[in-house]
Order: C-alpha cells, then structure tokens, then sequence
C-alpha cells in the first residue's frame, strides 16, 4: 500500500527541485507526443528548444517575450501568496495597451521626449482600473474574483476589437481591423542595433528585483503570506485581508496594463485585435513554475517565451501545429503541480504507521 | 404565436451546453470539489465530438465520445487533486489551459470543415402540432438528455441514499470518513461525472448549436457554467432556471443584433454575456448566510484522512 | 462478551496495549492528552489500522477494517469531536451512521423516535444540525449509535462540552445502557466522573497501560498519579491582589453582536469589566457566544457602537484588533494552530505575527529579522519551549509546546490586558500547570487577565471573579472564593437572570 504522510515542514530540497522535474518530464511527454503525430521526437525537440536560441537574434527575441510574461507572473505572484485568484491579467494586459495605445494616437505625431512615458503610466493606470473592479466587487460583495477577472477579460478583448474596428481604425488601413502604426515619439527604442530587445526587458528585471525585496522583507510583503496561508491568524494579527486584495490587483494589473502598453509600443507598433498570444494566461504558469518567487519567475519567464518561439520556429522548420505550445504549457503546469505532492508529503510504502490523533 | 417557436427553440439551444456543464459542475461541488477546468472540458469534448461526427456521421456515438474525453481530462484533474493532493484551484487552471492547448492540437484538421446536420427528433403528428410541437417534440436528442439528466441529478441529490451520502462527503469529509464512507472514491465519481456532463456540453456546442470546430469556440462558457452554480446556490431548480435565463439573454442579445434597431456595435452587444455573469455574482454573493447553507462546507479543500 | 483483547507491538501510540472489556460494564480508558487513548479506540473502531496485535471480540479473532465493519459487529461510536453533517437533518444524520435509508424514510423516522423516547433523549427527527445546541447534538450522536443496537458502546470524552445537569442526565442514559447488558467504554481524563460511573478502569500512559484498578476504590489523587506517572503539583498560585476599588481596565456595558456565520450564537447585551491585578474566569458550555465574546474582545470584530467597550476610560468598540494590540489587548485565541500562529511558518515569523507592532520588529515598513529572531528565542528559553529552534515550523511542535510559545509570545509584550481562550485545552499537565501560573503571575504583575474556559476546575484554580455564557448572555460575575462549582453549574445550564440594566458584571 502507498499511503502519503504530511511532512511537518515543507522539503526544501523538492521545493526546487519540482520545477526541474516537471520541465523533464513535459519534455519526455513533449517527445512521445511528437513521435504520436508522426515527427522525429529529437529533430522536434531540437527544433523547439534549440534551434531558436542558437543565435543572437533568438536570444534576444527571448528577452521580448519573456519581458511581458516576467512582469504579469511577478504580479500575479504576489496575489497568489495572498490567496487572491486574478486570472484576468489577459484581459488587464489588453486594457493597458488600450490606454496607453490610447495615449499614442491622442498625440498623434506630437513629438517629444514625454509621449512615452505618459503611455507608460496610461497603461499602467488602465490595467489597474481594470483590476480594481474585482478588487471592488470581491472586497465590497464578496463577488469570486476568478470569475469576475476571468469575465472582465472577454469584455476586453471586445472593446479592443470595437475599437480597431471603429474609432480608432487607421483610415489608410485598407479596412483592416488595426490603428495607425504608432509614431517615433510613441515607438519603445530598442537596445541594440538588429534586434527587437526593447528597454522593456530591463523594466521587467526592474519589477523582478522590486518585488524580490517586497516579498522577503516588507511588512506587506509578509502580510500578504500571512493572509494567503491562514486567514483567522491574519484577523487576529489586525492584517487586513480587502487591503491585500487591493494591493495585489492593483499591483498586477498595473504590471499587465504596462506589460500590453510595452507590447504595442514595443514589438508590434500599433493597435491590432490580437496584441498577446495569451501571456496573461501563461504567466500563470510563469508564476508557478517559479514557485512563486522572483527570481525563479524570471527563470520561468525565459523557459516559456522559448516555448512561444520554439513553436514558431518549429512551425516554420517541421510544419509542426502551433497548438502544440498550448499543449507543452499546460503539460507543464500538470506536471509541476503533481510533483508538488514531493514538497509536502513523504510517500511510504508499506502500512501506514497510525499516528496519535 | 407562430414566431414563437422558433425563438422558444433557440433559448433552448443557447441553454443547453450550459446546462450539461453546470448541472456537472454542481454534483462535482456538492462532493466538495472544486473543478475549474470546466472551460477545457468542454473543449475537448467539443473537437472530440466533431472528429467522431464527421468520420463516423453518427451523433450518438459523436455524443458519446465527447462525453468520454471531458471524463479522461476529468480524470486527469481527479488524479491530481484527489490522489497527488494538487491545489484545486490551481489544478483547474491547468486543465483549462491544457484542454485548449489539446483541442486546438486534436482539431487542426477539422477547421472549416463541415458537419453533416445530425437528425432531430420528428415524431409524426406529435412534431407537427404548432409551437407546442416542435419545442417538446422536434429538437436535438442531447437537448432531452440534458432535460432528463437534470431532473437525474436533482432526485439522486435531495432523494436518493447515495446523493445524501455524497452531500455528507461535501458537508464534512472527516466525519463521512469516521462514518466509513470511502471520501476519495466517491469524489472521484462526482469528478467523472461532471467531466462527463462538461464534455456533453461541448459535444452539444460542436455537433448543434454551431455545428463546426474553431479553436477555443466555447467562449467562456466554462466559466458562465462555474458562475450559473453559485448563481444557483448550489440547488438544481435554479440552475436549470440560470441556464435557461441566460440562454434567453444570449438570444435576445443575438436578436438585436440582427434587427439592428439600435446602433449599438456588436462587440457591445456580445459583452452582455459575461457582464451579465459579473452582475448575476455580485448579488448572489452579497448574501453570504445563503451560500453558507447551500453551499458544500469542504468545498476546494484538500482531505487528507490523517488530517 | 468475553475477553476482548488488543495487542499492537511495536507502535509509538500504542505500545503492546491489552484491554478486557466485560458485557454489562462501563469501563474506563483514562489517560492524559497525547497517552493514546484516542488511537486506541479509533483502531477498535475500524478508522485506523493496529501494526500488529489482535482483537478477539466474543472470544474469536476478527478483522476490524472500516467502522463499517465495526457496527455490524456491534461497535458503536460517539465521537468527542461531533462528526455530524450541519446542514442535514436529524434524520439524514442517522441514515448516514446506517447502512440503508435516508432521513425521508416514515420507518427510520419513527424509528429514532421510539428510542429517544424511551431513552429519555428528546430529539425532533426534522430538525437541521446546526440548529441544535451542542447537548442535543450529542443526543444525536448516542441515537445515531443506538439505532444500530450496539453491544459495546465507545464514548470518547462525552461530558467535555456538557453542563453538570446534563452530565447527570448522561450518566442515566448510560446506566440504563449497563443495565441492559450494553458495555460501554468510556475515555476520560476526568477522574471524579470515573469514580461514580466507572464499574473499571484501564490507565494508559505514553501508549502504554500502566494500571487497572477499581476506580470507587481509588481516591482523584491516586488515580492522578497513575494517569500522570509522579506526584503531581498543580500550579503555584500566588496570592490574590484585591483592588476591590481600582478603578476598570477593561469595561464592556450592553454589548450585542450578531455572530460571524448563521451556525453561531449572537450575543445579547453582555455587560463584565477587569480590574488591573485580577483574573475574570468565563465559564460556559461551548457554543454560547463564546467565540463572537473573543472576536468581540480582541478586536478582530468591531462592536457597532465605540462605547460598547472601554480600555483605560477610553471607548474602543470601533478600534481594531491591531489598534487594541497597541494600547496593549493581547489575546491567546483557543485555536492555537490556524488562529494564534501560522501552521506554515516558521516560530519566529509566528513571532512577528503579533508581535511586529509593541516589540518595534518593523522600520519604515521593513522588516528586522535579527530583532525577529532574538525575540523568538527569548520566548522559547524564557517558557521552556521545546522545539528545533526559532526556525522550526509552528506545525511541527506538540500543542502543549505550542501553546507556551503563544501564551509566552503574548505576555512578553508587557500587555496590561490579556484575554485567553481555553489556554490548557489539550496541553498536557506539565505545560497545563506551567501556562497556569503564568497567567497568574501576570494579573499579580498588576495587568487584568480573561480567561475563558469549559474547565470549571482551571476556573476555579486561577480566577478572582467567575461569570458564565449561556446562550450570548453572561451573568453578573461572583467572587471565586464565595461561590462553588455547583451553582456555577446551575448558570451553565441557564438558570441566570439576565441584565436588564447595564450594570457591569
């Protein structure tokens, strides 16, 4: 008989060592997955996670996608310790590159040094507004916040579309759904010559070392623990759980708004129906993978954007489904929450040795 | 009276995927767990249901098989969360993410593909009655399954030994385990059958209501299905109720739309949905006593039997 | 029945443990918390499995392996803490602990009203749980075991939650079970119950029985040494300061509040006040208000009106656990692990829990975890608390060892008011002596102690004044010395008028 015994205290050791494992086994999964659609598993394999990073420009195409991801997850992170369930970060990423998209055509060919950041804050404020109505309602009503981000997400998603369709259409678009494309002054410079790697990469690392220090040696920091692990002692400590639900929602969706506004300013220029392949919902799993904590966030953002571009260049090389990444992501997250039973448990086998009760 | 009808009907069809999902879910919770992949396996018996549709031209079997792949990924989850002790929450996330990540992978052949309408339910002279005729007589067989199990899952909840025996485990697992009931395995059957209904849900969507495959074509309903159960707090009546008022709210939506009386842009009309789900939460959850009574105690906790 | 034995070699919790239990008997198991009792019955019971040994049960060997098993052998179980569903009937409740039915069933209905009738136990079989007091639900439990026409009846520390009268209405019920040929097994640490009902006793000490005697034949003193293995000093109690004329520390006057879910009790226009120096004891059965009269206290719920209580003259009805802990309110909630510390985090995080704000652990909103630390051991050396360190996880330490850690952890931020939840609930006698005096030393410190308890005895062992809960009121408080346990008793149960002015008790 295998029976699971709750460990006193939590392994350090498998808390790490989980993600690895979960990454090895999705790979071996990944593997025999290939071999069932009729691909070679290693020519596949090496067509997604080597041969996109086996040059500069893939490095540095890594930073672009793992920017956004990083920020959202450290985001999400934070309201994850807290117990607080945002998943529409999707839906305040798309809100912040609406306003911050906003902010660029308002000032449409105005140049000048301070367009980009006023975008900047405008995505910011967009993506937090977007949060702070489930903040609201689940502080206020007590409304499930998972839902109602989750809810929120659908509706962005159809303002941005009204919006590249409507009022905001470029006029010499040739009736395509998307907005001018945005001017200099609106346009993220990049770091280096023949390289999308924007300035973006580098405010993500920014929120990564931010949110480090929050976490581990903050008051708030500890108080968001403390209400995510055991209400009652939060209540009885005087820490207030509706603040933590604030604070994380709006922290996160200030990030995801910026992470939409670097988007569109950064790497695709211009308003257009699809401006995220579901980064809000990958960081999800970016947060996790990372256990929660920045750095391994950072880590597990690079992991995943690679996953973006390996299906990409697995697309182009060996006309591999793209859906294959959607498969790879969630196998991940499958994989890592299975382990996790290593962190809190021992497994016996054998009898079970009763414990007093 | 005569355009009556069809309208009657299209509420019906817009209910339907809600209803299978929903009425699974509310077992699922009423045995104490809390499955949010309801979104995913939907998708995954949606693409399945069509592949075996168009291959094989047999709804039923079509049906059947979606019903069996929301089952497998059900099983996946009850694995995780029941047997590996995964966060709930976490773990549903997972499925949804994974079941679109699948069915876009299992129906990259089968976009744009057509389905061969399924037959619907004619029974002579009964069928021809007007209005009456064909909303009772002449509509897809999953829209009667979804009706007949409804009514299932309301007598074996409040009427039957083993759906009170189910309710204990939600209400107090510790105590159903002290009494000797075994926790896991009954929770295992609820999960199952609430894949089993999701995937119904999907099958119903893919094979009827819009009869074709598109990547993520649930559109959220998954998630309006999770909303509809706390909406009902927890009681099966009011979820057939939700369902059907929400079906009416999609139709009415898809009504102005066509009409276009008013100049309101149809991206504003579809966000009606959702906001209606956020506008149904606030005011259920506002009545927190109400939820308590209905609402299944051990909800999303892992048990363990040692504690 | 004859000679029912159980051997489990080799097993921490119960080490080669052999018990006879005779038909028509009521046999004592006596321990204290943590000697194996519970494991025990529990593995009589089906719930857990024994390592090794046997159980022969009417002189054959057989395999206990799920309470199912056990109640069709003719095994039934009351549990000590209630295992029923609180949102189902009655009558749903019972067709659960059988194995046919539901509660809509007319024959089961009329079933478990015949027996409560003729067992005295008066129950209305369409009643929701969480409606009933916590003695009818107990009368729950024993007809849910009594419908299954047990041989051996197991009671697992039944009178715990009871007042004296219906411990005395209890004890009937069981004799009348004796008498007809029923044996029931009756787990306690309770030694003067032991002694009138008890026809025998087994004494389990660290998983192992150590005694069997004739309790009627012993005195609660000897019987105390065998459970606790050495002669045993109850806590030193210094002297009682009266400040008869001091002025209040802490006065409630007219508070009412609804409780926090539909299951719990309000309270009703509840009026006390503490005086620097003394120790007001709350006696009461569990489930009257008690833990809405906490939140109340300490803060972690806010009074609708901000004169409803008052600290040092000033009104705080509306100021917040954090805003109380500040004027120096500290309180030790009942529930150590979950409430008073994080399972998960480690002691001195638990440390900073509450400690954060009247130790300045924080700067600026940053965190010192040097100053953390050095607190957390302080705590642990200062109160003998055994564990691995400041570092050790608080799920890690036994609960007697928890508890000295919480008490240790509160009365070191040099509070002037301390308010304890049931501070030796299931803490072993050792700690409970040690958690004891320590309360007392800090009232003759010249700060005011709450203390609110089940156990008469501590009560009456540590406190100036006791009042009693019934049912979200309290009574005027008496002086200890002038008042006995059985007219504290009689208020358990009710029988008390209740303030109509607001004179504080």
């Amino acid at each position: 008989m295998i029976a699971l015994e709750r460990r006193l205290e939590v392994s350090r050791f498998w808390l790490y060592a989980t993600p690895v494992l979960a990454v090895g086994l999705t790979i071996l999964s990944g593997a025999v997955m290939f071999a069932a659609l009729g691909f070679d598993p290693l020519e596949a394999l090496h067509a997604y996670f080597i041969l996109p990073i086996s040059d500069l420009y893939g490095l540095s195409e890594l930073t672009v996608k793992a920017t956004p991801l990083a920020m959202i997850a450290v985001g999400l992170a934070l309201g994850f310790r807290g117990n607080v369930w945002n998943i529409g970060a999707e839906g305040q990423l798309i809100l912040g590159a609406i306003t911050g998209g906003g902010v660029a055509l308002a000032f449409y060919g105005v140049e000048g040094p301070w367009l980009l950041p006023l975008m900047l804050l405008g995505g910011m404020v967009g993506g937090a507004f977007w949060a702070a109505i489930p903040a609201f309602l689940k502080v206020r009503f007590n409304a499930n916040e998972i839902l109602v981000s989750l809810m929120l997400t659908y509706v962005a998603g159809l303002l941005l579309v009204y919006l590249v369709t409507g009022p905001w259409k470029d006029p010499m678009g040739f009736g395509f759904p998307q907005s001018r494309l945005f001017h200099d002054s609106a346009t993220l410079p990049t770091l280096f010559e023949n390289s999308r790697m924007h300035i973006g990469f580098p405010i993500a690392l920014f929120a990564v070392v931010v949110s480090w220090f929050v976490v581990s040696r903050t008051l708030i920091g500890f108080q968001i623990k403390v209400v995510g692990l055991t209400p009652p002692a939060a209540g009885y400590a005087g820490f207030s759980s509706s603040k933590v639900v604030w604070v994380t929602l709006l922290t996160t969706g200030a990030l995801a708004g910026l992470a939409g506004v670097i988007e569109v300013s950064g790497p695709i220029g211009q308003l257009t129906p699809s401006i995220s392949p579901g980064y809000g919902f990958t960081a999800i799993i970016v947060a996790f993978l990372g256990r929660l904590h920045p750095v391994g966030i950072l880590l597990a953002a690079l992991l995943m954007a690679l996953s973006y571009i390996g299906g990409e260049t697995a697309q182009i090389v060996m006309r591999l489904p793209l859906a294959v990444t959607g498969v790879f992501q969630g196998m991940l997250l499958f994989f890592l929450l299975a382990s996790d039973v290593l962190a809190h448990y021992r497994i016996r086998f054998g009898s079970r040795r009763s414990e007093e009760g | 009276m005569e355009s009556l009808a069809p309208i009657v009907l299209s509420v019906i069809a817009a209910a339907t995927p809600l209803l299978f999902a929903a009425m699974g879910e509310l077992v699922v919770e009423k045995s104490g767990v809390l499955n949010l992949g309801v979104e995913g396996m939907m998708l995954g018996g949606a693409v399945v249901a069509f592949i075996v549709g168009v291959e094989t031209g047999n709804g039923m079997l079509a049906a059947a098989a979606g019903a069996a792949m929301g089952m497998a990924l059900a099983f996946l989850f009850a694995i995780m969360v029941l047997g590996l002790l995964a966060n709930q929450v976490a773990t549903g996330l997972a499925l949804t993410l994974f079941g679109i990540g699948l069915s876009a992978l299992l129906g990259r052949g089968y976009v744009g593909t057509p389905l061969p309408a399924l037959p619907k339910l004619y029974v002579p002279g009964l069928t021809d009655i007007p209005v009456l005729g064909p909303i009772f007589f002449g509509q897809d067989g999953l829209v009667y399954l979804s009706i007949v199990l409804s009514g299932a899952v309301a007598w074996f909840l409040y009427r039957s030994r083993a759906g009170l025996i189910l309710r204990s485990v939600g209400e107090n697992p510790s105590a159903a385990h002290a009494i000797g009931y075994p926790v896991i395995r009954i929770r295992l059957l609820a999960v199952l059958f609430g894949g089993a209904m999701a995937g119904l849900g999907g099958a119903f969507l893919s094979l009827s209501y819009t009869p074709m495959w598109a990547e993520a074509m649930t559109a959220g309903r998954g998630w309006i299905a999770l909303a509809l159960v706390v909406f009902a707090t927890w009681q099966p009546g009011k979820v057939l109720l939700g369902a059907y008022l929400f079906g009416g709210l999609t139709l009415a939506q898809l009504h102005l739309q066509s009409m276009g009386i008013i100049h309101i842009p149809s991206q504003f009309l579809n966000m009606t949905p959702y906001l209606a789900t956020i506008v149904v939460l606030v005011v259920i959850s506002r009545d927190a006593a109400r939820i308590r009574l209905n609402a299944p105690a051990s909800i999303g906790k892992v048990f363990h039997p040692d504690g | 029945m004859r000679d029912v034995t159980k051997r489990f070699p080799g097993c921490v919790a119960n080490d080669h443990v052999s018990l006879d239990l005779e038909r028509g008997e009521i046999h004592a198991l006596l321990g204290e918390n943590g000697a194996g009792k519970s494991t025990l019955v529990k593995i009589l019971y089906g719930v857990q499995h024994a390592d090794s040994g046997r159980i022969l049960w009417e002189g054959e060997e057989v395999e206990i392996a799920n309470p199912a098993a056990a109640r069709t052998l003719g095994i039934g179980m009351v549990f000590q803490h209630f295992s029923l569903f609180e949102t189902l009937s009655v009558a749903d409740n019972v067709a659960l602990a059988l194995s046919r039915g539901t509660g809509r069933d007319p024959a089961l209905v009329a079933e478990i009203k015949r027996l409560s009738n003729e067992y005295g136990l008066a129950l209305d079989p369409d009643r929701i749980v969480y409606e009933l007091s916590v003695g009818e639900r107990q009368r729950v439990e024993i007809v849910r075991c009594l419908m299954q026409d047990p041989k051996l009846i197991i009671m697992d520390e039944p009178t715990s939650v009871l007042t004296p009268a219906e411990v005395d209405k209890l004890f009937d019920v069981l004799r009348r079970l004796k008498a007809d040929g029923r044996t029931v097994l009756y787990i306690s640490h309770k030694l003067q119950e032991i002694r009138d009902l008890c026809d025998r006793a087994t004494i389990l000490r660290g998983g192992k029985v150590v005694d069997s005697c004739d309790p009627s034949q012993e005195t609660p003193n000897s019987l105390a040494a065998m459970m606790i293995g050495r002669s045993f000093d109850g806590p030193k109690i210094g002297k009682p300061v009266h400040t008869e004329d001091g002025d209040a520390l802490l006065t409630v006057e007219g508070l009412s509040m609804e409780a926090a879910s539909p299951f719990g009790t309000s309270l009703k226009n509840i009026c006390l006040s503490v005086r620097p120096g003394e120790v007001l004891g709350i006696a009461g059965v569990a489930g009257n208000g008690q833990n809405t009269l906490l939140a109340a206290l300490s803060g972690e719920r806010i009074a609708q009106r901000d004169d409803w209580v008052r600290f040092e003259g000033k009104s705080i009805g509306r100021v917040g656990a954090r805003g109380r802990r500040d004027m120096g309110i500290v309180f030790v909630p009942e529930e150590r692990l979950g409430h008073g510390a994080v399972p998960d985090l480690a002691l001195e995080e638990n440390a900073l829990l509450s400690g954060w704000g009247r130790w300045k652990l924080v700067r600026r909103g940053l965190i010192s975890f040097s100053k953390t630390r050095e607190k957390a051991e302080q705590v642990i050396s200062a109160f003998g608390v055994v564990s691995a360190g400041s570092g050790a996880a608080a799920r890690s330490l036994s609960g007697g060892n928890l508890q000295k850690f919480i008490i240790g952890r509160e009365i070191m931020q040099d509070p002037k008011l301390l308010i304890a939840a049931q501070p030796t609930w299931g803490v072993d006698a050792g700690s409970a002596a040690a958690i004891q005096t320590a309360l007392v030393d800090l009232a003759r410190s010249g700060a005011g102690v709450i203390v609110v308890s089940q156990d008469l005895d501590e009560l009456f062992t540590i406190s100036d004044r006791v009042a009693v809960i019934f049912d979200g009121h309290l009574s005027e408080s008496r002086p200890t010395h002038a008042t006995s346990a059985e007219d504290v008793g009689l208020l358990m149960g009710g029988l008390f008028e209740t303030p109509t002015e607001a004179t504080p008790a």
